[in-house]
């Protein structure tokens, strides 16, 4: 078994309005069901969210305000879950509810290494 | 209670605060003296009860013998500080040593708990011996609790014991900088404990409910202590208090088990579910979302019979979050209930599939469930299977209850 990360990118141009509370609270709950049916199958490391704020470095010590810059979709937050192969770390970000908004995405990477090396 | 199980309930209650007042006593160095006393005590209770009756105050009773037990022992091996020959000397005065006071036998056993619970030691001796001395568990009762064997038990704690000695661990509440953390070990051994008692899988018995109200008891000793009375305390003594309010009607009179939907909820007591929703309340403060929280939310839900959407979607979620802080197959498989009862069988029945429990006869069991009307053979074949994986007597005929319930459904 390896880790996977799995990479929330939300779309930054707001098309509709923002949602409302309700709205939030059917997303959490969905949000919540997908990591819970995760961790049902014993494949959950770990997960973080991420402020909506943020900034960029770039080379020549620029620094510039928000983490999306020129890129229009922000991250949202990230988890860590165990698959034994790219394959199934797939089958289980496909299921992620932010595909259900267009423009949205969610990329996995394979953990290869840690600093300890 | 009849007389037969008058021992063995006093057994459990009084060895540990016998034990504990000992232990302090003797410190570390006298553990195996202040065990053996306190087994002593027992053994000669069996034979002179067996003989003459039982007393018309069995406790004290018991604090008088093992009292002279344990002055006899001191007069004997004299293993004792100066300071304290003289004070057996004054035994003129109604000083006694050994004082088995309300107040300092919880005050003991509190210190004991900490104590056993020390981070030097590793987590299954803490619990081991916890098991043991707090709560006078079995040597082979523990090995089941820890699916081992008695050999590896007794290394465990003899080891445990040599550890406690060399470290000089002190038998005093911790600092509180300290309690927080050392408070974890403690939850996680009342925790087992409760469980113990609920599942209890070694003695073939759904319940035993002495041992969680041993749970309940140490809990609420925590509670009522100033020092550790901490949010995830109170959460956990709720969760003790809601699952045992449902105690008396989760057996019937043959001692199967009764389930949850089919319980007469006039045999729940009420007075418990008031008391987990105080300490519920209780536990609300501070930021920290411990898993008795949740598990706590959870049990809440249960003691609300009726079958809404509210209460699936709220134990779900509880599930979603746990199972998130700490994966178990049991928490998996009534997370995947409580899906099916939110979206449908279907869903469930994915999700269900996607589970890796091979061994584990809930697992089939629940997918009995969710495939019965959907496919009733499929749902057939789980039940067998589960059947055929059922450790105890009780949960096969639960299973063949619903084997049969099936056979009578065409198709």
């Amino acid at each position: 078994m390896d880790e996977y990360l799995i990479l929330m990118r939300l779309d930054n141009i707001v098309k509709e309005e923002p949602p409302s509370p309700e709205q939030m609270q059917e997303y959490m709950r969905r949000y919540q069901d997908w990591v819970g049916g995760i961790a049902a199958q014993n494949k959950f490391v770990g997960g973080t969210a991420l402020s909506m704020e943020g900034k960029v470095i770039k080379p020549k010590d620029v620094i510039t305000d928000g983490p999306f810059a020129e890129v229009k979709e922000w991250i949202a937050g990230f988890i860590t879950i165990r698959a034994k192969d790219f394959e199934e770390a797939v089958s289980l970000a496909r299921l992620c509810p932010i595909l259900k908004g267009e423009g949205n995405s969610v990329e996995v990477r394979k953990i290869t290494g840690g600093h300890n090396g | 209670m009849d007389d037969g199980q008058l021992i063995p309930h006093l057994f459990r209650t009084e060895y540990r605060k016998i034990v504990s007042v000992l232990c302090k006593y003797f410190g570390w160095d006298g553990i195996e003296n202040a065990e053996d006393i306190a087994s002593e005590t027992f053994l000669t209770a069996a034979q002179t009860w067996g003989l003459n009756g039982i007393p018309s105050n069995p406790t004290a009773w018991l604090y008088s013998v093992a009292k002279n037990k344990a002055k006899n022992h001191l007069h004997r091996r004299q293993i004792l500080q100066n300071k304290i020959i003289p004070s057996l000397k004054s035994q003129e005065t109604d000083e006694d040593p050994i004082d088995l006071s309300p107040q300092n036998i919880i005050d003991s056993q509190l210190q004991m708990m900490f104590a056993i619970c020390h981070p030097s030691i590793a987590t299954e001796a803490q619990i081991g011996l916890s098991l043991r001395i707090l709560c006078g568990f079995g040597i082979e009762e523990i090995a089941d609790a820890f699916l081992t064997n008695k050999e590896t038990i007794n290394k465990r704690l003899f080891r445990a014991k040599e550890q406690l000695r060399e470290g000089k661990i002190k038998i005093e509440l911790p600092t509180p900088v300290e309690i927080e953390t050392r408070l974890s070990p403690v939850l996680t051994t009342i925790y087992l404990l409760f469980n113990e008692g609920y599942y209890s899988i070694s003695q073939d018995k759904p319940l035993r409910k002495e041992l969680c109200l041993e749970a309940m008891r140490l809990c609420t000793m925590l509670v009522e202590n100033r020092d550790t009375n901490k949010p995830q305390v109170n959460a956990l003594l709720s969760l003790i208090c809601f699952h045992t309010s449902r105690f008396d009607a989760r057996l019937d009179e043959n001692g199967q088990i009764i389930l949850y939907k089919e319980q007469d909820t006039s045999l729940w007591n009420t007075d418990l579910i008031s008391k987990g929703g105080y300490f519920l309340q209780q536990a609300a403060s501070g930021n920290k979302l411990s898993r008795y929280h949740l598990e706590a939310g959870i049990a809440y839900w249960n003691t609300q019979q009726a079958d809404t959407k509210e209460k699936w979607e709220n134990i779900l979620q509880f599930y979603n979050r746990l199972l998130q802080i700490e994966y178990s197959p049991i928490a998996a498989l009534n997370r995947t209930y409580a899906l099916s009862k939110v979206n449908g069988k279907e869903e469930a029945i994915i999700a269900a599939e996607k589970l890796d429990l091979p061994d584990n006869h809930f697992y089939f069991a629940l997918k009995g469930e969710l495939y019965t009307s959907i496919d009733n053979e499929k749902a057939r074949q789980n039940f067998q299977k589960a059947y055929s994986l059922a450790k105890t007597h009780a949960d096969r005929q639960a299973i063949q209850k619903k084997i049969d319930k099936l056979a009578n459904i065409p198709g």
